[in-house]
C-alpha cells in the first residue's frame, strides 16, 4: 500500500484531505527506477486544477512514454500550507507522495495571472530557492507553460525555461534532450543550452533587457549567442491525429468541472479584439467528428462520468456540431449521461438541443454581448447585435425559458457613458421582449435577468495590447453608472446586477503586461503573505499596495499608460503567429469602429496562415 | 433483480467521505458496465441505497449498498466485474441477490454493527486502560455528556452496547446502529474519558468497522445476522 506523505493527524485536521492522497481512478503508478520524473503542477487548489483539460492531456501523454513517470501536484490550501511550514514538510507529488525536490522536472501550467504567488508557494513549500539562478544541479528543472507565458517576463527569474505554445508538439524533443544530456554527463546549463535550440523553448536566463530613461523597454536580446532572437509558438497542426487521452484521472471529491471534457476544436474564427485566446490559438483547427465520437465513447466508459461537456472557444462555429450533438444525445441520453454545451450561440438549433439536454425551468440562456452599445461592440469586433439577442431571447421565451444571463465588460477602449448605460437598456429591452411579445400562457412566471460585468484587462497579443486601463475608482464609477441606470428602468425588479472587484482587475492588468522588473513585486507580495489572489476570501490588495511601495515599482506605468505603437513590448520576442502589423491594423480599425469579418468569411491576413492549416486552408485543397 | 454489495474501505480511502464514496461507486458501476436500473424522470439516477454511512477517518471491512439491476446477472460475475473498476483501498467482497421491496432496503434493516477500536501508540487515556475500561463498561448505566451547537444533554449508552470485549491493545464493540436507537464507538470512548476525567489526545484511537447486522429477533431477544446473509448467491 502507498505510504502517504502526510500523517493521519494532519490529514484529519485539514479540510478535504482527499486533495492530498492521490490514488484516484486512472492515476498512474510506475516503478520510479530509471524513469524521468516529471511533476505537473496546476498552482491552485486541487478541485480547480483537476478540472483543467490541458493538464490531463499532458499527464497521459507523458505517461505513454515508458521512460517517464508524470505525477501531479496542486497548491496546498491555506490550512495545510500553515502545517507544512510549521513542520517543515516538503511538498510532494500525489502519486508517489515523493518530495518534488527529487524530480527531474516541475512543469507548471499558468492559466491566469492571479496564481503567480501560488507558483512561489509551490517552489517554497518544495524547499527550493525561488530564483532559478539559486537552484543548483540537485533541483528539478522548472518549466512554465500555458496562456500566461505569452508574456512570461514578470515570472522570468523564477523559471528555468518556458514552453511557448501547445504542449503536444515538442515535449518529446525536450525529454530526449534531457536524456541525452544525462547520458553525456552534462550539467543543467548544458541542458538549458540544448533546450534553447528546440523551437518554442524560451530560456529566460539567456536573455538580457535594458530600459530607456522613461522606463520603457530599450532592448531585449540573447546574451547566449545560440539562443534564438524570436521564440516561435508551437501549434498542433493535425488536431484529429494529435494525442488525446483515452482516459482521465477521476477525482474522489467533486472537481469544479466534474465531467468528461471533449475538446472539439482549438482556436476561434471570430477575432474579438479583447480576447487573447482568440488570437494566440490561431489558426482555428477542428477535430474530425468521427474521432470525437470515438473519444466520447471511450472516455465515458473509462471514467464512469455521467456528464460530457464540449470544449472550445465557440462551439457554434464547429462545422459538424449538429452531427456530433445528435450522436451524443442518441447514444448516451438513455444511459443517464448529461450533455453540457457551453459557448453555444442561441439559435433554433441550440434551443432545440438545449430543450433535449437540460431542464428548461432550471437552466438559463447566456449571452455575452460584452459591450452595451452597437458602437462599442463594433470597436471590440463582437459580432453580436441587439436584434440577434432579442430574437434569440424571444424564441427561448416561447420555448419556456425565463432566465437570461448577460455578460459585459466595463472599461473597454473608447467607452462612453452611453455605452455603459446601453447595458441597462439592453437588459430592459430583453425584459420588454418577454412581457410585450410572449403570450401570457407561454410565460413561466417572471423573467429573471442577471447582468454581470467584469472590468476589461488588456492582454498581450491582442489588438488592445497598447490600450490604457482605468483606475480602481474609475472602474467602480462605471459600475455605479450601470447600477443606477438599471435601477431607473421600468423592469428593474427583473434585473439583477453583479460586478467584479476592481482592485483584482488592476493587479491582473499589471501582471499581464508587466516586464522583468515586476518579478520583485510578486516576490515581495508573496513574502508578505499574498496567496490565492484569485480567491476573494484570501486576496489582499493591501499587501500588494505595500509591495509596490517597497519595491518602488509603479503599477500605473503598466496599467494606465497608453503604449506607443512603436514601443518595444516585453513580449515582442515571442512570435505568437499573429503579426504585430495585424494587431496594429486591428487596433486602428477598433478606434475607427470598423468591423473585421471572421476567418471563414474573409481572411484578414493575421499571419497564422503560414502554419498552412485549419481554417486557413478550408476549402482550398 | 436487486443485489446487495459488500465492500471494504481501508488505507488512504478512509479520507474519502460518505457522499464521495457513493459518487465513486456510481462511476465504478458505469466503468464496470453493470446493467444498473435508473429511476424515471428528467434526470434519472441509479437506483441504489447505502446501508450505514461511514465517517471520515474510519476504515471498514463490512460496508453495504443495495442496487437494482435492469438485467439479471450471476453474482460472482458481478463481483468480478466490479473489482475491475476499484482502486487501492476499496474492494468488493461479495454480492448477493436480495428480496425486492422497501422493507428489505439495506438502510432500514441496519440494527447493529461491530467495531474495533485501537489506541494510537502513546495516546492511551491512561496507562492501564484495559482494566479501567473493563471497570467502566461493567457499570449498570453509562451516562455520556454530549454538547452540540444547539443543545447539551446526557444519554445513557449502556442499552446500546450489545457486546464488548477487551483484547490486547484493542476494544471490540457490538453497538446498536438502527436509526432510532444507536451509539457510536466515539461516544463510548467519550464516555470512558469523561468517567476517567481525562482530556483525550487528538485522534487518540483508530476505529475500524467490521460488520453490519440486521435483527431477525426482537427487542427482548436479538438475533443478529449479517446483511449479506439475508441474500443468496445466484448463478
Amino acid at each position: 500500500m502507498r505510504k502517504l506523505a502526510l500523517s493521519d493527524d494532519i490529514l484529519l485536521q485539514i479540510e478535504n484531505p482527499a486533495r492530498y492522497i492521490g490514488g484516484e481512478v486512472n492515476s498512474m503508478m510506475k516503478d520510479p527506477k530509471g524513469k524521468i520524473r516529471f511533476c505537473m503542477c496546476f498552482p491552485d487548489v486541487y478541485e480547480i486544477g483537476m478540472s483543467h483539460l490541458g493538464m490531463q492531456i499532458l499527464y497521459h501523454m507523458f505517461n505513454e512514454r515508458e521512460d517517464t513517470w508524470c505525477e501531479r501536484v496542486f497548491s496546498p490550501w491555506t490550512d495545510l500550507d500553515k502545517v507544512m511550514r510549521k513542520e517543515q514538510i516538503p511538498l510532494f507529488a500525489l502519486e508517489s507522495q515523493d518530495p518534488i525536490q527529487k524530480f527531474d522536472f516541475l512543469g507548471i501550467t499558468i492559466q491566469y495571472e492571479m496564481c503567480y504567488t501560488n507558483i512561489l508557494q509551490i517552489l517554497d513549500l518544495s524547499l527550493m530557492p525561488l530564483h532559478a539562478k539559486d537552484r543548483g544541479e540537485e533541483y528539478p528543472i522548472v518549466i512554465g507553460g500555458g496562456p500566461c507565458v505569452y508574456n512570461p517576463e514578470p515570472l522570468a527569474p523564477f523559471f528555468d525555461l518556458f514552453y511557448i505554445g501547445e504542449g503536444e508538439t515538442v515535449y518529446d524533443n525536450l525529454l530526449e534532450a534531457y536524456k541525452a544530456n544525462q547520458e553525456a554527463g552534462g550539467s543543467k546549463l548544458d541542458f538549458l543550452k540544448m533546450a534553447a535550440q528546440i523551437p518554442g523553448i524560451y530560456v529566460p536566463s539567456f536573455y538580457q533587457e535594458s530600459y530607456h530613461e522613461d522606463g520603457t523597454l530599450a532592448s531585449f536580446e540573447p546574451v547566449y549567442p545560440d539562443a534564438p532572437a524570436k521564440i516561435q509558438k508551437q501549434v498542433v497542426m493535425d488536431m484529429t491525429s494529435s494525442f488525446y487521452p483515452k482516459t482521465l484521472v477521476v477525482p474522489f471529491i467533486k472537481a469544479t468541472q466534474d465531467r468528461v471534457t471533449l475538446e472539439i476544436q482549438r482556436g476561434c474564427i471570430r477575432g474579438c479584439r479583447f480576447c487573447q485566446a482568440g488570437m494566440i490559438y490561431r489558426p482555428t483547427r477542428e477535430k474530425e467528428v468521427e474521432r470525437l465520437k470515438a473519444c466520447a465513447k471511450e472516455l465515458l466508459l473509462a471514467t464512469g462520468y455521467d456528464e460530457i461537456s464540449l470544449s472550445s472557444l465557440s462551439s457554434s462555429d464547429y462545422s459538424q456540431l449538429k452531427d456530433l450533438v445528435t450522436f451524443l444525445i442518441d447514444e448516451f441520453k438513455s444511459k443517464g449521461v448529461n450533455i453540457s454545451l457551453p459557448s453555444l450561440r442561441i439559435d433554433a438549433f441550440a434551443l432545440d438541443v438545449m430543450s433535449k439536454v437540460q431542464d428548461i425551468r432550471k437552466s438559463s440562456l447566456t449571452f455575452a454581448p460584452e459591450a452595451g452599445s452597437q458602437r462599442l461592440r463594433d470597436v471590440i469586433n463582437k459580432g453580436l447585435s441587439e436584434e440577434v439577442i432579442l430574437h434569440g431571447a424571444h424564441e427561448a421565451f416561447e420555448g419556456g425559458w425565463n432566465k437570461v444571463k448577460l455578460y459585459f465588460m466595463l472599461g473597454l477602449p473608447t467607452e462612453t457613458e452611453d455605452d455603459m448605460k446601453g447595458i441597462a437598456h439592453l437588459a430592459e429591452n430583453i425584459a420588454m421582449e418577454y412581457y410585450d411579445t410572449v403570450p401570457k400562457e407561454k410565460r413561466h412566471g417572471k423573467v429573471q435577468i442577471t447582468v454581470s460585468t467584469s472590468f476589461f484587462v488588456p492582454k498581450p497579443f491582442t489588438p488592445f495590447q497598447w490600450a490604457p486601463m482605468c483606475t480602481k475608482e474609475e472602474y467602480l464609477g462605471k459600475a455605479r453608472i450601470v447600477k443606477n441606470e438599471i435601477r431607473s428602468q421600468l423592469n428593474q425588479k427583473s434585473i439583477r446586477y453583479n460586478w467584479h472587484e476592481a482592485d483584482v482587475t488592476v493587479l491582473e492588468g499589471f501582471l499581464a503586461r508587466g516586464d522583468r522588473r515586476c518579478a520583485d513585486v510578486i516576490e515581495m507580495a508573496y513574502r508578505k503573505g499574498a496567496l490565492y489572489d484569485a480567491w476573494s476570501e484570501t486576496f489582499s490588495w493591501n499587501i500588494w499596495e505595500q509591495s509596490f511601495a517597497e519595491t518602488g515599482v509603479n503599477p500605473d506605468f503598466y496599467t494606465l499608460r497608453e503604449r506607443d505603437l512603436d514601443e518595444l513590448l516585453p513580449w515582442d520576442f515571442i512570435d505568437a503567429g499573429v503579426t504585430k502589423e495585424f494587431l496594429q491594423r486591428e487596433w486602428k480599425h477598433a478606434t475607427q469602429e470598423e468591423v473585421t469579418p471572421n476567418c471563414r468569411m474573409k481572411c484578414s491576413g493575421c499571419g497564422a496562415g503560414r502554419y498552412k492549416g485549419g481554417v486557413c486552408i478550408e476549402g482550398k485543397n | 433483480m436487486k443485489v446487495r454489495i459488500k465492500f471494504s474501505k481501508t488505507g488512504a480511502m478512509k479520507f474519502i467521505g460518505h457522499l464521495d464514496t457513493m459518487r465513486f461507486f456510481q462511476k465504478a458501476i458505469r466503468r464496470a458496465d453493470i446493467p444498473v436500473a435508473y429511476s424515471e424522470g428528467f434526470s434519472p439516477h441509479m437506483i441504489m441505497s447505502f446501508a450505514a454511512p461511514l465517517g471520515v477517518g474510519t476504515t471498514s471491512s463490512g460496508e453495504y449498498f443495495d442496487m437494482q439491476l435492469a438485467k439479471d446477472m450471476p453474482t460472482k460475475e458481478l463481483v468480478r466485474r466490479m473489482n475491475t473498476a476499484m482502486v487501492e483501498g476499496i474492494e468488493v467482497l461479495s454480492a448477493v441477490r436480495v428480496e425486492d421491496g422497501k422493507a428489505s432496503k439495506a438502510m432500514s434493516l441496519v440494527a447493529a454493527a461491530d467495531y474495533e477500536v485501537t489506541f494510537r501508540e502513546g495516546r492511551e487515556f491512561v496507562p492501564d486502560w484495559e482494566s479501567k475500561l473493563e471497570e467502566y463498561l461493567r457499570q449498570p448505566e453509562l451516562p455520556v455528556f454530549k454538547k452540540t451547537k444547539r443543545s447539551e444533554k446526557t444519554v445513557d449508552i449502556k442499552p446500546f452496547i450489545y457486546q464488548y470485549q477487551i483484547q490486547e491493545n484493542k476494544l471490540f464493540l457490538k453497538l446498536a446502529a438502527a436509526s432510532s436507537n444507536y451509539t457510536k464507538p466515539e461516544q463510548v470512548m467519550d464516555g470512558f474519558a469523561q468517567w476517567l476525567g481525562v482530556e483525550q489526545k487528538p485522534f487518540a484511537y483508530i476505529v475500524h468497522r467490521l460488520e453490519v447486522y440486521a435483527d431477525n429477533g426482537n427487542e427482548q431477544k436479538h438475533e443478529f445476522v449479517t446483511l449479506e446473509s439475508l441474500g443468496e448467491e445466484v448463478e
